[in-house]
């Protein structure tokens, strides 16, 4: 596999996976009208993740539902952030608003990369983010002097940065006001980091294919 | 009934409407927010036999579109419980009321789903014996109600062509995808016939005589059969009511439909009536946080 | 939490009609909550969000006195016109 596909699968799989964890949110949110708003995040997400398994799928000589669907647990290129399981507003606001800082950074790289499909699709994306991260930092500002808020960042903070390349993480420590200074590294362990896989993928993972499993091949 | 009464119900016969700020009496009033109420009950309540089938849906594609149809249902419910709040009934309060039984949903929300099968047939056949009901109330004589069912029609037509390419996909596959459809069909067919309640003759239907909704209940199911059963047949299923029949002046006759299991189940003992509220107890409860600190203004 | 009426303006030119309402703590919260309860199918070209306080509201009128002469139904001009022009016919049928 290309360090190409490679890369568009770990983004796919990453706005697949919190867009699928998002979408658990439906029916279940604080209020009906954030309840609304929320879905359609996750739709965007998923969205994002379709288009993006779409450009791979052209390199990878298949479809974009066999690449969201068709492969194991552990052939998944999602960081740990977003395979998380986190039924807490206050853990799931904390998530969205960590996740939507770290995208925004990888995001602006692609758009200044010379991948010009690549890049055309992340500034799309990013036209779509902007009502996220409105949102995120809504919430964010709401939230910041709510200890359940606070503690929960603290708590995904190592998975946070676990999400982007090393070279991107102090830009990531100085936009959300966390201590820098070569700490960084030392607060991740493995399992924070890409490649890691952890059980509740594999659950997610039994949920979301159950359905597509039980007649392989069909269509739907 | 007083002078005043008697010519607020003949004005809505003949087609008059009003508005939150104008004198209601108060049996129509009450009566509005109940039927209201069920309604907004009966959205929010449908959202969650779905919503399991979000994160099992088998492509990107279908788990999109069941996301903005249950989605959809949200947004129903939070104009519905919008039209009974400025009525004067406050949404923690009808949340209470649903939640301790005292107010109502619909029956087909009671009953569990089993497999993609499921999804395809409320999508189809349930939604569409709710439309029919709820076309009924866009000439409903309480204006503002009238005015959200416009926007709440145009949003259930996507919901109608999803369900039936769900449906279509799954009759044109594998014969293991034929059986879930028609097994769905089995299971759905008596809470469906007991959907638009029992027959009473619209004249003494309140909702009808203060034209809250403009047909009474077997007018709605005939609609429905009408509609539907050829859909059902030329697909080649079976409706499990050997009884079914169309006569040649177009009435449909039927098995009487289980009217003791209808009023069993919308007052609580439907097969997933508790399990569904405490989840959503639950969820309101642990959220409370939420509205009680960042939402107050 | 206060109530936000929302006006909605289906395609560019036309009129700004009420859409509903969405109950929110702030005009943010109103903002990110009523663009997608109003237009996440893209059907509406622009919203208005106002607090319902703000909207202030007449139901009422004085219709003591015939207004007709200032509106179109206090006219009827069939009879005279029908005589003005059977004159010109006539004073034009005189003077050949």
């Amino acid at each position: 596999m290309s360090a190409r596909s490679d890369l568009l699968l770990r983004l796919a799989d990453d706005e697949l996976i919190v867009g699928w964890r998002d979408s658990e949110w439906t029916g279940i949110a604080p209020t009906l009208e954030e309840d609304v708003a929320f879905s359609s995040i996750a739709q965007n997400e998923i969205g994002h993740a379709r288009a993006l398994y779409e450009l791979a799928a052209l390199e990878l000589d298949t479809d974009a539902d066999a690449l969201a669907f068709d492969r194991t647990p552990d052939e998944y290129r999602c960081a740990p952030l977003v395979q998380l399981h986190l039924l807490e507003w206050s853990h799931t606001i904390a998530r969205r608003y960590l996740y939507e800082e770290a995208d925004r950074l990888r995001i602006e790289a692609l758009i200044g990369s010379g991948d010009t499909k690549l890049a055309g699709l992340a500034a799309k994306i990013d036209r779509e983010e902007v009502y996220h991260r409105l949102h995120a930092e809504l919430w964010a500002d709401r939230l910041r002097d709510e200890p359940r808020f606070t503690e929960a960042v603290d708590e995904l903070w190592p998975y946070a940065l676990g999400m982007l390349e090393p070279e991107l993480r102090p830009e990531l420590a100085r936009r959300v006001g966390k201590a820098s200074d070569g700490l960084l590294d030392e607060q991740l362990s493995s399992e924070h980091q890409r490649g890691a896989h952890l059980p509740e993928l594999t659950e997610l993972w039994e949920q979301m294919t159950e359905v597509r499993r039980s007649i392989p091949g069909a269509e739907w | 009934m007083d002078t005043r009464t008697q010519e607020f119900l003949a004005y809505v016969q003949e087609g008059g409407q009003v508005e939150a700020t104008d004198w209601l009496p108060e049996e129509y009033r009450q009566k509005l927010i109940k039927f209201i109420e069920m309604h907004a009950n009966s959205e929010l309540m449908g959202v969650l036999p779905e919503r399991e089938w979000i994160l099992k849906a088998p492509t990107l594609q279908r788990k999109l579109a069941l996301t903005a149809k249950v989605q959809d249902e949200v947004g129903h419910a939070q104009l519905i419980y919008r039209v009974a709040e400025d009525l004067g009934k406050p949404r923690d309060e009808m949340f209470a009321d649903l939640l301790s039984g005292k107010a109502k949903f619909h029956n087909v929300f009671h009953y569990p789903t089993v497999s993609w099968g499921d999804v395809g047939v409320i999508a189809w056949l349930v939604d569409a014996a709710a439309i029919i009901s709820q076309k009924a109330l866009l000439k409903c004589s309480y204006a503002p109600y009238a005015r959200i069912m416009k926007k709440i029609c145009w949003e259930e037509s996507f919901h109608i062509l999803h369900g039936r390419d769900v449906i279509l996909a799954l009759m044109t596959g594998t014969d293991g995808q034929r059986a879930l459809v028609q097994e769905a069909v089995n299971r759905w067919w008596g809470p469906l016939m007991q959907f638009h309640g029992n027959p009473i003759a619209r004249e003494e239907d309140p909702m009808y005589v203060w034209r809250i909704k403009s047909q009474g209940n077997e007018e709605a199911r005939q609609q429905f059969l009408e509609g539907y059963v050829p859909q059902i047949w030329e697909l080649g299923l079976t409706v499990p009511d050997p009884a079914l029949r169309r006569s040649n002046d177009g009435v449909w006759s039927y098995s009487e439909p289980d009217w003791a299991e209808l009023k069993s189940v919308v007052t609580g003992h439907g097969p997933r009536s508790q399990e569904r509220l405490d989840f959503r107890r639950r969820f309101l409860e642990q959220e409370k946080w939420v509205r009680d600190t960042v939402l107050a203004a | 939490m206060p109530i936000f009426e929302v006006f909605r303006q289906e395609k560019k030119g036309q009129a700004f009609a009420h859409a509903g309402s969405v109950e929110a703590p702030d005009a943010a919260f109103a903002d990110t909550w009523a663009r997608e309860q109003y237009g996440r199918r893209g059907e509406s070209e622009a919203l208005w969000l106002v607090p319902r306080d703000s909207i202030h509201s007449i139901t009422e009128w004085a219709d003591e006195f015939d207004l007709k002469y200032r509106r179109v139904d206090g006219y009827s001009i069939k009879t005279r016109l029908k005589e003005a022009r059977e004159r010109a016919l006539g004073s034009a049928a005189e003077t050949g």
